[in-house]
């Protein structure tokens, strides 16, 4: 039998962090809430006497697989907004009504049945697991291993991009950018000669005015840029003096 | 307790899953979401193989924790695919199959 404060302490962590599937806005928190999904399944399989799947559980998934999906975040990165544009007309009542009735459905048809505990426990301690594993399932194994080795070969092949044009060299670069008449040099570093040297600050041109693009076009999305109007409001000032800047 | 109780913990979680696939419109979101379907029903194997005494529930259970593995590395290769082809990981902007 499971003593029910754990029980309901391992519902609790996983339930209420599942929810942010449903309400959290941005992907990174809803990641780091499934983690702990994930350590708190882990807690069960050990209370549910199958110590090896626990360790298992941690290892694959808040391991590897979470991890997998915080790097796949990185690399499309983490702005990526949702829209709140329906599509489908009253997709989010018709999606949550679904749900819902699937979960009301599950719980009272599994909250009707009796079943006769077993007396003698099993515990899956890895010596049982591996007799299991590769006696009776051994034909299983080998096929997971076919499976592991396409999806490894898959995902490559998926994100693999083959260059269709040949490699362009630094020189070719730059005499094209001169060309097109674009700026030569490199865009002016952020901070340079401003009275702030810092990311977030315009630099300023030999006329003293900031210049927009010379900050990181990123922070200007997520508005963390100091505005370059308020120091030139400050340069134009008569009535400061020269020593104050 | 009995161990019925996790059963019903295991619905509960997969219904949560589900209201995420459903509701959801990025995708790795989504994702996530079958990730915790998949694992409501490893919950569920593995509380009735304490039920049951036996542990065929438990290699059960580690033979979908080897296929979700599979899964995660090629759907999220295809999502970087798709966000490589669009630039948007959105599941509703890809509609050229529509009519």
């Amino acid at each position: 039998m499971v003593n029910p404060v754990l029980f309901w302490i391992i519902a609790a962590i996983t339930v209420i962090p599942a929810l942010s599937l449903l309400f959290a806005r941005k992907a990174v928190h809803v990641a780091m809430s499934i983690v702990l999904v994930m350590v708190g399944l882990a807690t069960a399989y050990v209370t549910l006497g199958a110590p090896f799947l626990g360790m298992v559980q941690i290892v694959v998934y808040t391991g590897a697989v979470m991890m997998l999906f915080l790097f796949v975040l990185m690399l499309v990165g983490v702005d990526q907004r949702e829209d709140l544009k329906e599509t489908i007309v009253g997709q989010r009542w018709i999606g949550l009504f679904t749900a819902a009735g699937l979960g009301a459905f599950l719980v009272s048809i599994v909250g009707r049945v009796t079943i006769a505990v077993s007396d003698a426990p099993v515990t899956g301690e890895p010596d049982v697991v591996a007799v299991m594993l590769f006696e009776k399932y051994v034909l299983v194994i080998e096929v997971l291993g076919f499976l592991l080795i396409t999806a490894a070969v898959g995902a490559l092949v998926l994100t693999h991009t083959p260059r269709l044009r040949p490699r362009r060299t630094q020189l070719e670069v730059q005499r094209d950018r001169v060309r097109v008449g674009a700026d030569p040099v490199n865009k002016p570093m952020p901070g340079v000669y401003a009275r702030h040297n810092a990311l977030d600050v315009p630099a300023l041109d030999p006329e003293g005015q900031p210049i927009d693009h010379s900050v990181s076009r990123v922070l200007k999305i997520r508005n963390q840029t100091q505005d370059g109007a308020e120091f030139r409001a400050q340069l134009e000032d008569p009535s400061r003096k020269e020593g104050d800047r | 307790m009995d161990p019925i109780n996790f059963v019903i913990l295991a619905s509960v979680l997969f219904a949560i899953g589900a209201a995420a696939v459903l509701l959801r419109r990025n995708a790795i979101i989504a994702f996530m979401g079958v990730e915790l379907m998949l694992n409501a029903a490893n919950l569920a194997l593995v509380a009735f193989s304490r039920i049951h005494g036996e542990i065929d529930g438990q290699i059960m259970a580690f033979f979908v924790l080897v296929v979700a593995a599979a899964e995660v590395v090629v759907g999220l290769a295809i999502i970087i695919a798709v966000f490589r082809a669009r630039q948007t990981i959105s599941l509703d902007e890809p509609a050229e199959l529509k009519g």
